[in-house]
């Protein structure tokens, strides 16, 4: 684990990548020319893209989580959500952009996971930014190929006759898994719901966090 | 690369650099301005081939990829790129050093 004390934390208590500190690379070279330029053309200023890094920083699987509750909650939400994802989540004030959303739900008889075989494509505004394991060539290669091998590194272990569907995302499409309801969350307020329902549940390869054996 | 063999999922999550979250947000900000669009984006991806995959990181493939579009574009040139790209590694030679004073 990178959690062994050498390495200096950023402020998400994640450790920065190894090259933070390292001598300036062609790359990093070229980002900073870039900016630059678009800067002086007139296209962006400094205080929009330092904006831009804040709401990037800010965004979490916070709002995707509000979606997923309100679904459990209510079924017609649930009905809405899937036949049009993203007017469904305007109706929440969530606005996804651009791109079409598609709710896909677990069921007792279907898993569904989703990947970005190209690149990362994932729904950020409901999400936050992709982790890095979903944009890893692991990941990206052995979803479609062996999804159950994935889930069970995942820890999730499905059983037989559980049918798995993996959806790999698009330019123009975002796929947002709604996992089952753990049992024995019965009346319960949608905001206690939505503690329930994490990021990873909601690529496909977690379900719920069940209220009883994960102490929530 | 969907469909390859490959190892175990890596799980170690890191924060990300300064640097890469400014390439993220000067590919936002290029979409929004009507300069590039995600197919773009992901075209300049797939012709890269295979090997950038191996031999880039994420990010460096995204800011190679934004620079390809906004120069396709016509946003700068090669000649105004190739200038300033002298100018910020004179400046210093680390990321922090070599920003505009």
């Amino acid at each position: 684990m990178p959690h062994d004390g050498h390495d200096p934390l950023s402020p998400s208590g994640h450790p920065y990548r190894p090259d933070q500190d390292e001598p300036l690379t062609y790359w990093q070279c070229m980002e900073i020319a870039i900016r630059e330029l678009l800067v002086e053309k007139g296209v962006t200023t400094d205080a929009a893209i330092r904006a831009q890094v804040q709401t990037m920083d800010d965004r979490g699987p916070a709002q995707g989580a509000r979606v997923v509750a309100r679904a459990w909650a209510d079924p017609d939400f649930h009905h809405r959500l899937r036949s049009d994802g993203s007017a469904a989540c305007r109706e929440l004030g969530i606005e996804v952009g651009p791109m079409k959303l598609i709710a896909v739900s677990n069921t007792p008889d279907l898993h569904n996971v989703v990947v970005c075989t190209l690149c990362s494509c994932y729904p950020r505004n409901l999400l936050g930014l992709p982790p890095d394991w979903y944009k890893s060539r692991e990941y990206r290669s052995r979803t479609v190929r062996e999804p159950r091998a994935v889930l069970r590194e995942f820890g999730t272990t499905l059983p037989e006759g559980v049918a798995v569907r993996v959806h790999d995302s698009t330019a123009d499409m975002r796929y947002l898994v709604v996992p089952m309801r753990p049992d024995g969350t019965e009346g319960w307020t949608e905001g206690a719901l939505a503690a329930c329902v994490t990021r990873d549940a909601m690529i496909g390869v977690a379900q719920a966090a069940h209220p009883k054996s994960d102490g929530i | 690369m969907g469909g390859n063999a490959a190892e175990r999922v890596p799980r170690d999550d890191y924060d990300f650099a300064l640097w890469e979250k400014r390439v993220d947000a000067l590919v936002m900000i290029a979409q929004a301005a009507g300069l590039m669009t995600v197919d773009g984006l992901r075209r300049v991806l797939e012709d890269m081939g295979e090997d950038a995959f191996e031999t880039m990181t994420y990010y460096e493939r995204w800011v190679a990829s934004l620079n390809q579009n906004l120069l396709e574009e016509g946003t700068y040139t090669v000649a105004e790129l190739g200038a300033r790209m002298r100018d910020v590694r004179a400046r210093g030679d680390t990321y922090g050093t070599a920003q505009r004073g």
